[in-house]
């Protein structure tokens, strides 16, 4: 029996999304600040972790799209550190991945996090190609999508010799696997029960 | 010849690490008339006891001195082991060599020094001891309860279920107190009605019970046992006797539009009034200063209306005096007008509203039928903003402390609002929740996550009108203390709990100690929590201090049974420390002149005039007397006795000067 979460302008807010999509409250957070005390990045974050939740619990107007457009949101490595010590167990990774999801859907994601955006694309455009990581494609395509051409290109001859670097993609065995992973995933973007990154 | 025993303790490493307890024993048994004085580790142990006692016996000591702790801490003790072996106990005295020496000095000789010094004044006041009988003092096995709230009815009827008498004196025309006008207690959320109205039923019909309401303590005399409390019963201006409480007066009244004080000013009521339906005793009075007879000399309508006759506007105050043993002050508490907060509107705005208001808008029994309606025009308000610590923990505001209960009702409100109104939404500006007790921090974080309240961590700074709304500016303090306006409907302040308004003057009736925010004091904060310093009173409930229900549920009962444990026995003893007015053999009779200063200065008024009489009938002459069971020792009247006739039991002028004149 839980009562409506709408914003201040009576709109449903998206606290009131996020629960629906990942069956996490926001309302469960009673802002102890653990969750940020051990994020490893939150000190580059513009949003802590549990203002990211304070912003959602109060809903103002403004407050979801501050959340939507914050750099946080893409920041976050999903290391789990926070959720592992939440004392009320809101699933905060949880609730980020959503977010970032929303945020792309709308188009408002933070400029700064382009980079981190073309990073998660290329990584899945290798996963779906080939079933596996593979190095030499994921720099390919991210220097592509970034222009980031000379960033890094003095260790690939390290690299190289060392045989961390293959020049052809692996295929799996289960290739028609991941593939039907991500066509479900892409067919119904906002499922709870799938925990993907869209992007 | 006196034969004094000295015992020096080290009370472990207390006395024993800083003084020289051997040097000073050794220096105690050279003193003239100490004729045994030996050290020891622990002296109120039972070996210490024993040491103490097996000395009396073996040497016939006439005086025991122990050099220990306060006379606070272990007089008793060694006053009935001295008891115990045949010595009257008032022949022990305490030499204080630990809060008076050893724990205010350095370790050194003068520090031993200054303890045999110590030990040398008590020597030489025990041989002019004598020995004193305790005396007795007989209990009046009825006890008066001030206020009819519930701490007031739970004290009544757990001395009364003791099986003692019990006076219970209620000011307003009805018992049941705040408790009657609240809504649903947390954090159980039942029904305050339900559960304390079968308690004011009882009340009422116990055969044990008095009750007196629409009565006030005129004054109070007395001592523990023995007080006499006079009791005014304002007129009601009805009589109770023929009364029925069939109501046709009150539908009859004239004056409709007084603002009903049980409804927190937000209905209306009559000027001959029940203030609610369940009152007890469900008999009208006749407010005077509003009512239309009263103000013009005509009207007479409720007379008219009145099936049994019983209204009598010729009634006049009744004084009863009545006397008790024990006296329990459970006078309760009031809350801060909105009109206190110029910041929020200095009580202009209608929508905003003190919490004992908002109980009256969710109470069933209350003005709107428990429907949340906005006073200013009744409608259902979609947006609703409740602050707490309004007025609490605000030194500028001149009170300082947690009220305490308002972190507890303010969830309680936006949850019965949220249970109420569907579509709206609740907002809690506080500083911190404080939910200590028993289900009460899961009731609080039900608030939260099951309906949604949003709780702001930041106080209000203002609220003012704007185009119909309430604009509430606050602030975040959880997001770097960033502004957060509300645009409320209704604003409801969770004002501070107060003393009384006349607390003070209540205090100084029953002659007891009250602190700087005139709740009353109890005897000690932690151990002797529902006495207070002056001897046969109990306190119980919010006259003490902000609490909540449970809590004064349970002083109250504590209360009860200091009472009933008091009325256990046929008589108290108590130390025979008084003052005495000498007596002499004729001719002399005595040395007073009966110049009865003393009389004027006794704050106990426990100076007689005795009389006396030669055989014949004749009255010699007319001297002071102390009544030794009023008499608190405090030696004003010996200081004022201009001839020096009296005296002070256990510290007479003679071993006071004695004890100076040692060092």
């Amino acid at each position: 029996m839980s009562a409506p979460v709408k914003h201040a302008d009576g709109t449903a807010g998206l606290a009131e999304a996020v629960a629906a999509a990942t069956g996490e409250s926001v309302f469960n957070c009673y802002q102890c600040g653990k969750c940020t005390a051990g994020c490893p990045l939150a000190e580059e974050m513009d949003l802590a972790p549990n203002q990211v939740l304070r912003l959602l619990q109060l809903g103002q107007p403004g407050m979801d799209e501050e959340v939507l457009g914050s750099l946080s949101i893409w920041l976050c490595l999903t290391c789990e550190q926070c959720s592992t010590r939440c004392p009320q167990e809101v699933d905060i990774p949880k609730i980020t991945d959503w977010l970032r999801q929303e945020s792309q859907r709308r188009g408002v994601a933070n400029k700064k996090a382009k980079a981190i955006l073309a990073f998660h694309k290329s990584f899945l455009d290798t996963i779906r190609r080939g079933g596996r990581l593979h190095e030499v494609g994921l720099i390919t395509t991210f220097k592509l999508r970034t222009w980031r051409l000379f960033q890094d290109v003095l260790v690939a001859p390290k690299l190289l010799a060392r045989g961390k670097l293959s020049i052809l993609p692996h295929r799996i065995e289960g290739h028609a696997g991941v593939k039907r992973i991500f066509e479900r995933c892409e067919a119904e973007p906002a499922n709870p029960a799938h925990k993907g990154d869209q992007a | 010849m006196p034969r004094i025993g000295v015992f020096i303790c080290h009370c472990g490493e207390n006395i024993g690490a800083t003084v020289d307890c051997a040097a000073v024993a050794q220096a105690a048994g050279r003193l003239p008339g100490v004729v045994h004085a030996v050290d020891y580790k622990y002296m109120c142990s039972d070996p210490g006891q024993s040491l103490i006692k097996e000395a009396i016996r073996e040497k016939r000591l006439t005086g025991v001195v122990v050099g220990a702790c306060s006379p606070r801490m272990h007089e008793p003790t060694f006053r009935r082991a001295c008891a115990e072996a045949g010595l009257n106990p008032f022949l022990c005295e305490m030499a204080n060599l630990r809060e008076h020496c050893s724990w205010v000095h350095e370790k050194g000789e003068v520090t031993t020094q200054k303890a045999i010094d110590l030990v040398r004044m008590l020597v030489e006041k025990v041989k002019r001891n004598r020995p004193l009988t305790p005396i007795r003092v007989p209990i009046t096995k009825r006890a008066l309860v001030l206020g009819g709230g519930i701490a007031g009815i739970q004290a009544a009827l757990d001395i009364a279920n003791a099986g003692h008498k019990v006076v219970l004196v209620e000011r307003d025309p009805s018992i049941g107190g705040h408790m009657a006008q609240l809504s649903e207690t947390f954090p159980t959320l039942d029904c305050s009605q339900c559960i304390l109205t079968p308690r004011m039923v009882e009340v009422a019909q116990h055969p044990n019970i008095t009750l007196y309401t629409y009565s006030e303590l005129e004054s109070l005399d007395g001592f523990i046992g023995n007080f006499r409390a006079t009791i005014r019963k304002k007129a009601r201006s009805v009589d109770e006797s023929l009364c029925t409480g069939c109501g046709a007066c009150i539908q009859k009244c004239a004056q409709k539009k007084i603002p009903s004080e049980f409804n927190a000013g937000l209905g209306r009521r009559t000027a001959i009034y029940v203030p609610f339906p369940q009152a007890v005793p469900n008999k009208p009075v006749i407010d005077r200063a509003r009512c239309t007879y009263y103000k013009s000399g005509r009207c007479k309508l409720c007379e008219k209306a009145c099936p049994t006759k019983a209204i009598r506007f010729d009634q006049e105050d009744e004084l009863v005096t009545i006397d008790v043993g024990a006296v329990v002050v459970a006078t309760g508490y009031d809350v801060k007008p909105t009109s206190f907060f110029p910041e929020y509107g200095y009580g202009e705005y209608k929508d905003v509203i003190t919490g004992l208001q908002f109980e009256r808008l969710a109470s069933a029994s209350g003005p709107t039928l428990g429907e949340i309606r906005r006073p200013s025009d009744n409608e259902v308000p979609k947006k609703i903003v409740f602050i707490a610590c309004a007025g609490s923990r605000d030194p500028a505001k001149g009170i300082h402390y947690c009220s305490k209960i308002c972190c507890m009702y303010t969830a309680k409100h936006a949850m019965l609002y949220s249970h109420k109104v569907h579509d709206g939404q609740a907002y809690v500006f506080y500083m911190d929740i404080r939910a200590g007790g028993k289900m009460y921090e899961e009731f609080v974080r039900r608030a939260v996550e099951e309906d949604h309240v949003r709780y702001v961590r930041g106080r209000v700074s203002r609220i003012y009108q704007k185009d119909g709304k309430l604009i509430v500016k606050g602030v975040d303090t959880l997001l770097n203390s960033r502004p957060v306006e509300v645009e409320a409907d209704l604003v409801v302040l969770a004002t501070a709990m107060t003393a009384q308004p006349d607390a003070e003057e209540l205090a100084q009736k029953l002659k007891v100690s009250y602190d700087g925010d005139k709740f009353l004091n109890e005897a000690h904060p932690k151990l002797r929590p529902v006495e207070m310093n002056t001897a046969g009173i109990f306190v119980a409930g919010a006259c003490q201090a902000p609490k909540d229900i449970p809590e004064t549920v349970a002083q109250a009962s504590g209360a009860a049974s200091k009472v009933a444990g008091m009325f256990s026995r046929d008589e108290l003893s108590r130390e025979p420390v008084v003052a005495v007015v000498n007596r002499q053999p004729p001719p002399v009779w005595s040395t007073c002149v009966g110049c009865f200063l003393c009389e004027t200065a006794c704050a106990y008024q426990a100076i007689e005039r005795e009389e006396i009489r030669g055989r014949d009938g004749s009255l010699i002459r007319t001297i002071a007397k102390v009544n030794e069971s009023v008499c608190q020792g405090c030696g004003t009247c010996v200081a004022l006795c201009r001839s020096k006739s009296i005296d002070l039991q256990g510290y007479t002028n003679e071993q006071v000067y004695a004890e100076l004149l040692a060092l």
